[in-house]
């Protein structure tokens, strides 16, 4: 089995790559179509900046590749945003794998809410097979000012000041907005079940 | 609902931990990757790892000794010490830092917040700010507590966030190692009024010190060393306290 992780601007590559590692597989980084397309599983990690990210990855074509692949897919944190339809973050219009938007946390008027949500928060309404023996109300290690808003594929559910899709899941492509590979054993459980498709 | 977190902190020296009382009489307190592997399993919510090395061969073995860590925790972890340029930075996170603090040379420098929010994110920037009362206020201290500023620490953490630090990691010299409790007043005080969450370190002593940061001063997270290297209080048995005391904990 042939695991790739794809290499971009905006990557906490390194930190997929140990947990990776820590469940007995390696994965390879690449950007490269073939290798990709070639994969029997895709990662699509990200921290960063979306239309930054965006860009790079249109003059690469590979947000077209990504959205024609086959094999199971799973965008993590600003992976999965960039797999929904559009991102408040500086305007931009992303892959829209997903039928959602993503919006910026604001505070309520009561409020001072903290931005970037930063740690652990539960999820709930776990409905897909890569959360199979994870329980409700496992919590996640999150790190995001932009969520991706309730829709049809969420599979997933968080809360910080209003829910939002902690998870989403179409097909073949699946894509959690926690960081799975730092999120203790309930995280590696995720990425073994991602592995296991 | 986001829970409060519990941060262990490791002073690393030559690879090693250890840990001052009242930031001097440093003792040896193990293994950095054991005992991080270890907090994680006993339910840390994230580490923080301190290099206190002054030699020039620093810099590759903190990179060294990140990458270990990144491969055998599955927690994120901050690593700070030293770091002032935002190729440090790049080493440290291409190393497998989730973030990296800063403190003395962020002071000096302000615009290295900018830089390193523009290029890496503000979720991974931590402004660290040792603080210490007198006078009738908080003040920045420098160079690991050694050296007064006129700046109030507020102040300062105030404008950081503007620069884009995503994190203030504030500890109290007047508390710290004296196990009489966090300094609530000034966390309160910067937790309360900036919009980024605020690590409170310094002065934990008993459970009830972190049910006191958590639930008067409102900190978002608790860092705490010696007591969690020589076990006075185990993080398992602090998560159950706080859990029963109705802090919101990942329990």
């Amino acid at each position: 089995m042939k695991t790739v992780i794809i290499k971009y601007n905006a990557g906490n590559i390194r930190s997929v790559l140990f947990a990776l590692e820590r469940l007995g597989v390696e994965g390879v980084v690449t950007d490269d179509p073939e290798e990709i397309r070639a994969a029997d599983k895709v990662i699509f990690p990200g921290v960063g900046e979306a239309s930054s990210a965006m860009r790079y990855l249109k003059e690469r074509k590979l947000d077209q590749l990504i959205t024609s692949l086959e094999q199971p897919v799973l965008g993590i944190c600003l992976g999965m945003q960039l797999m929904c339809k559009y991102s408040e973050e500086n305007d931009t219009p992303c892959m829209g794998i997903f039928d959602v938007d993503v919006k910026k946390f604001t505070s309520p008027v009561d409020n001072l809410l903290k931005i970037p949500q930063i740690g652990w928060n539960n999820i709930t309404g776990l409905y897909s097979t890569m959360f199979e023996h994870v329980p409700e109300n496992s919590y996640m290690y999150f790190v995001h000012s932009y969520y991706a808003a309730l829709g049809a594929d969420t599979v997933a559910t968080a809360n910080y000041v209003i829910n939002y899709s902690a998870a989403l899941q179409k097909d073949n492509f699946y894509a959690v907005q926690f960081h799975p590979e730092k999120s203790a054993t309930e995280g590696a459980k995720i990425l073994e079940n991602f592995l296991k498709l | 609902m986001l829970t409060k977190r519990i941060i262990p902190c490791l002073d690393i020296k030559d690879g090693r931990t250890v840990k001052g009382v009242n930031f001097e009489n440093i003792r040896d307190a193990g293994d950095p990757i054991e005992l991080g592997a270890f907090y994680a399993e006993q339910g840390a919510d994230e580490l923080v790892f301190l290099d206190i090395t002054a030699t020039n061969e620093r810099r590759k073995t903190l990179s060294e000794l990140v990458t270990r860590i990144a491969r055998n925790v599955n927690i994120p972890f901050t690593v700070g010490g030293g770091i002032s340029s935002v190729d440090d930075v790049s080493v440290l996170l291409n190393s497998g830092a989730d973030k990296i603090s800063v403190n003395t040379s962020a002071f000096k420098r302000p615009e290295l917040v900018d830089e390193l929010s523009r290029e890496f994110g503000s979720q991974c920037v931590v402004l660290a700010i040792d603080t210490r009362f007198e006078n009738g206020d908080w003040y920045v201290y420098l160079n690991g507590g050694r050296v007064k500023t006129e700046i109030r620490a507020y102040d300062w953490a105030k404008e950081a966030v503007d620069r884009g630090a995503g994190e203030i990691l504030l500890t109290s010299m007047n508390n710290d190692g004296t196990k009489q409790g966090f300094a609530l007043d000034i966390t309160a005080l910067l937790s309360r009024n900036l919009n980024v969450p605020v690590i409170a370190s310094g002065g934990a002593g008993t459970m009830a010190h972190f049910k006191d940061v958590f639930e008067i001063a409102q900190a978002d997270a608790a860092l705490a060393a010696t007591i969690f290297h020589y076990k006075e209080i185990e993080i398992q048995a602090l998560k159950t306290y706080l859990y029963q005391e109705g802090v919101n904990i990942r329990f």
